[in-house]
C-alpha cells in the first residue's frame, strides 16, 4: 500500500513524483465525493485542525476549511490580525498554545520563507505550508498540475509558460517544482525586472516576449502583479505592463492554437488577462478552485492517515 | 499455508444461477431495483450477477453501480495498512429505490456498516438488502445478516476465504486458506 513519503507538506521540492501521483489518485475519489448530493465522508471525524494564517487569504483559507469540513475534521481558525502576535508572542509560543488544546494538524500561512519548516522541527504536528512569503505554495502548485491533467490528459511533455510576476511568486516557484517532476517543459515569461536572476538554474526557459511564449505553449499559468510585495517600481505603469503582458482575445485568436488559460486568482482583470478571455471556454480558472478543494481534500486524508491513532 | 477448495467452476455458478433467481423473486423486472457491487471485490460478483439477469433471465435495464466504502470504514489511522480508495460509479438516483449490495464474503459486517453510511451521501433508498456469496458464520462484530447468501461456512479467524474470478484471477474458485 502506498503512503506519502513525508509526513508534512512544506513544499512540492520536499516531494517525490510518486508522492504526486498519490495525491492525484486520491484527489480523483474526493472529487467524485465533493459531486456527490451529500459532500461529505467521516474519515477524519477524530481529528482536529488549525488553520493559522499570518498573512490574508480569502480563497485558500476558504478552500481549505471546506476539505477539512468535508472530511468530518473539526475545525480551528486563526488570523494574525485578531492574536496575540501582535502582542509580541513568538510563532511557536503561539503554535504550541493552540496544539495544547489537542490538535492534530496545522494549515499555516505565514510572510516569512521557511516558517513550515522551521516549525515543523520544534512542534508535533503535521504541518502544510499554505503559502510562506514569496518561497511556495504547494497545494496551489499540485490543484494547477491537477487541473493540467484533467484539461490536456497529463502533464508529462506539455510546454507550461508562467507569466507575469515570478520574483514574488510562491506558486511561480512551487508550479516550476511540481512541473518539472511531473515531466512537463517549463518557462517563465515577463518583465526583466520581475525574473529572479538566477531562474534559470531551476531548469526553466525564459522568455520576455510574451507573443513568442504564448506560441511555445499549451498552458499559460497568468499571475498576479503583486502591488503589495513590490517595494520599488519594476514597470513604469500597469497600463504599459497589460500592453506587454497582458492576454486578451485578439491576441488568443493569433496564436495558431488554442492554449489554456491558468490563474491562481485573485484576477487583476483588465491587468494580466481581460475579461473575455477570464470567462471564455479556454480559461480553467474555475475549475482550478473545484479541484483545490479534492486536492486539499487528498492532502489531508494523506497525512491524516500517518497520524497514529 | 494450506488451502483448500470450497467451490469449484461448476458449484459456483449453481450457486450464482441460484441467487440470481431469489432476486428475480423479490425484485421482479428490477424496474425499482439497482444493484451496488462493494469495492473492491464485491465489484466481480455484482457484474456477474447483472450480467447473468440480463443475458440469462433477459431482464431488461439492470441498474448497476459500484460503491467505495474506503472513506467511512472504522478503522482509517488503526492499523499499519494505510487504506487506498478505489472508484464509485453510481450514475442513477438512489433516492426511493430498493437496493441490494452485492460483496463476495461477509466476515464481521463492519464493510456493510460501512456501505450503509457511504450509501446515504447518495440519497435515501427506499431499502437496502445483501446479497454475499459467502457467509462467515459466528464471526460479526455487528449485528448485520445477509437476505441472500451462495454458502455459509464456519471459518476459524485465522483462516481467510478467497474468492477467485475468471475476469480478475482467471479462474472461478472459492478456496478457504490456512495461514
Amino acid at each position: 500500500m502506498s503512503e506519502l513519503s513525508v509526513n508534512h507538506l512544506l513544499g512540492i521540492k520536499y516531494l517525490n513524483k510518486k508522492d504526486i501521483q498519490l495525491i492525484f489518485k486520491t484527489a480523483d475519489h474526493f472529487k467524485e465525493v465533493i459531486n456527490r448530493p451529500i459532500k461529505k465522508v467521516p474519515s477524519l471525524r477524530d481529528i482536529t485542525i488549525a488553520n493559522l494564517f499570518f498573512e490574508n487569504s480569502t480563497r485558500t483559507k476558504l478552500s481549505f476549511e471546506l476539505a477539512e469540513k468535508r472530511l468530518s475534521a473539526d475545525v480551528i481558525n486563526f488570523s494574525a490580525s485578531q492574536s496575540s502576535v501582535k502582542k509580541g508572542e513568538t510563532l511557536i509560543d503561539t503554535v504550541n498554545n493552540i496544539l495544547s488544546m489537542k490538535v492534530d494538524m496545522v494549515v499555516m500561512r505565514h510572510p516569512n520563507p521557511g516558517a513550515g519548516v522551521f516549525l515543523s522541527k520544534y512542534v508535533d504536528a503535521s504541518i502544510i505550508n499554505a503559502g510562506d512569503g514569496a518561497h511556495e505554495h504547494p497545494t496551489q502548485a499540485l490543484l494547477d498540475s491537477y487541473s493540467i491533467r484533467e484539461r490536456l490528459g497529463d502533464v508529462n511533455g506539455k510546454n507550461v509558460v508562467i507569466v507575469g510576476d515570478i520574483l514574488h511568486s510562491r506558486v511561480a516557484l512551487s508550479n516550476i517544482y511540481a512541473l518539472k517532476l511531473q515531466g512537463a517543459n517549463v518557462m517563465v515569461c515577463g518583465p526583466k525586472t520581475l525574473l529572479p536572476k538566477y531562474i534559470k538554474d531551476l531548469g526553466v526557459q525564459v522568455e520576455t516576449n510574451l507573443r513568442k511564449a504564448l506560441n511555445w505553449c499549451d498552458v499559460a499559468n497568468m499571475l498576479r502583479v503583486q502591488n503589495e510585495r513590490m517595494d520599488i517600481s519594476y514597470f513604469p505603469s500597469t497600463r504599459e505592463y497589460t500592453q506587454q503582458y497582458g492576454v486578451n482575445k485578439a491576441l488568443l485568436n493569433s496564436l495558431d492554437k488554442e492554449i489554456t488559460i491558468m490563474h491562481p486568482g485573485p484576477i487583476n482583470r483588465g491587468v494580466e488577462i481581460t475579461s473575455d478571455v477570464a470567462d471564455s471556454d479556454q480559461a480553467i480558472i474555475l475549475d482550478q478552485v473545484q479541484n483545490g478543494v479534492a486536492v486539499r481534500m487528498a492532502v489531508i486524508y494523506l497525512l491524516a492517515s500517518k497520524i497514529k491513532h | 499455508m494450506s488451502q483448500k477448495v470450497l467451490l469449484n467452476a461448476k458449484e459456483l455458478n449453481i450457486i450464482l444461477h441460484r441467487l440470481a433467481c431469489q432476486l428475480i423473486e423479490n425484485h421482479n423486472d428490477f424496474s425499482n431495483t439497482v444493484l451496488i457491487g462493494l469495492q473492491p471485490r464485491g465489484k466481480y460478483l455484482a457484474n456477474r450477477l447483472a450480467e447473468m439477469l440480463s443475458i440469462d433471465y433477459k431482464i431488461k435495464d439492470i441498474k448497476l453501480g459500484h460503491l467505495d466504502i474506503t472513506f467511512y470504514r472504522d478503522d482509517f489511522r488503526r492499523g499499519e495498512k494505510i487504506l487506498e480508495a478505489n472508484t464509485t460509479d453510481i450514475d442513477f438516483i438512489v433516492e426511493d429505490k430498493n437496493i441490494v449490495f452485492i460483496d463476495d464474503v461477509l466476515y464481521t459486517g463492519r464493510s456493510i456498516r460501512a456501505a450503509l453510511t457511504a450509501i446515504q451521501s447518495f440519497g435515501r433508498p427506499n431499502e437496502i438488502e445483501l446479497l454475499t456469496l459467502i457467509d462467515r458464520r459466528f464471526s460479526r462484530h455487528l449485528p448485520i445478516q445477509p437476505n441472500y447468501r451462495g454458502r455459509q461456512v464456519d471459518a476459524i479467524n485465522e483462516e481467510k476465504v478467497k474468492v477467485n474470478w475468471v475476469e480478475n484471477e482467471g479462474e472461478d474458485v472459492v478456496y478457504l486458506i490456512n495461514n
